[in-house]
């Protein structure tokens, strides 16, 4: 409902813009021209969505993510403590935070909903915990080893080095991430229950 | 450096799902085909999206909204031109993508708007969705903090995108 807002909303912008300055042939000819420049975004993308999902299909079975869960268990206790006593809930949290990592988003949803389901509060079902926050942080921030579809857009505009936004990508993820969480302790602190 | 990432990740997972006699060719043809059907069911999104945002562009909207815009982001020093997917990248996902592609392709996807675009995409979620998806299946009807830390996330990224763009690529 609310991208038929959006959507509403774009338009009525765009046509009442238009007519302010004059631009109603140009806003004409967008509109067959936006939807080709769709058509060609999904192939441009699609070469890449297929190679990555495959690769990504490989990691969850080679055991690249089980490591990598190994890797994260110091971090985990120390931002979800929860997890100290409950086994299933540190599976799900790194299974969601690797799977995000690895770019794999479809694996990543469940694992996530389902971490979130166990760091529910008994006594007040209804609210959002103060891990719950951070576990939606760490996922809003999508700190991400190779953003494949990013990369597949600059190959498509003729970029030869679409790899070369990595560090920045990498650097930037760390510190939104970094400044989320910081965010939600102290907001976490202030802000209580009811 | 970055050069040899890519290859060296691909041939690693290969030789580490060999190690544990798993059929590595079958697992990346089966994930490939659940790649191919991800992507089927999002096309119709990003041809209204695009379309959207193609006449944004040519209505003139979006250089009226960067002028606004430049204010608040020249004091931050982010380039105005990423005004808009700024604005659209916390609500979603194939519509940031379209405003993305749309900017690399307007001003070069080497240049310095096209590559803070390119980080922007890239080191930031659609953060209303995430909330909306975790805490609608888990019954979660006060989120508390939750949206503001989010967006803190989301603003800092934004940021941190320009800073380490021009960092990386001055």
């Amino acid at each position: 409902m609310v991208m038929s807002w959006v959507f509403a909303g774009i338009l009525s912008i765009s046509l009442l813009s238009a007519m302010y300055l004059g631009n109603g042939s140009a806003l004409a000819a967008a509109v067959p021209k936006g939807a080709q420049a769709g058509i060609t975004l999904a192939i441009s993308l699609a070469g890449s969505i297929c190679l990555w999902s495959g690769a990504g299909k490989l990691m969850e079975h080679c055991g690249l993510t089980h490591f990598l869960s190994k890797l994260l268990r110091p971090l985990l206790h120390r931002v979800f403590p929860d997890t100290k006593k409950d086994p299933l809930l540190a599976s799900a949290l790194s299974g969601n935070i690797c799977a995000n990592f690895l770019g794999l988003g479809n694996a990543a949803t469940p694992m996530g909903i389902q971490a979130t389901k166990r760091l529910t509060d008994p006594k007040h079902p209804n609210f959002a915990t103060d891990q719950m926050c951070r576990l939606i942080v760490l996922n809003t921030a999508s700190i991400q080893l190779i953003p494949s579809n990013v990369a597949a857009v600059r190959v498509s505009l003729g970029c030869t080095t679409p790899f070369d936004i990595l560090p920045a990508v990498w650097l930037t993820s760390l510190s939104a991430a970094a400044i989320g969480l910081l965010g939600a302790f102290l907001l976490g602190k202030v802000w209580r229950h009811d | 450096m970055t050069d040899y990432l890519v290859p060296i990740l691909l041939l690693g997972i290969c030789c580490a799902a060999l190690r544990k006699k798993e059929n590595a060719y079958d697992l990346l043809l089966t994930g490939g085909a659940d790649g191919l059907k991800l992507l089927v069911s999002i096309i119709p999104a990003l041809v209204m999206l695009l379309t959207a945002v193609t006449m944004l562009r040519a209505s003139g909207a979006v250089t009226l909204l960067s002028h606004f815009a430049a204010p608040l982001f020249d004091f931050f020093g982010i380039p105005p031109e990423t005004a808009i997917l700024v604005l659209i990248r916390p609500i979603s996902g194939s519509a940031a993508l379209a405003v993305g592609t749309e900017l690399m392709a307007t001003y070069g996807v080497d240049s310095q708007i096209g590559r803070t675009a390119a980080v922007m995409l890239g080191s930031t979620e659609t953060t209303f969705y995430t909330i909306s998806v975790y805490f609608g299946a888990a019954g979660i009807h006060k989120t508390r903090y939750t949206l503001l830390a989010a967006l803190m996330a989301d603003c800092t990224g934004f940021f941190m995108a320009t800073l380490t763009t021009r960092l990386f690529f001055a």
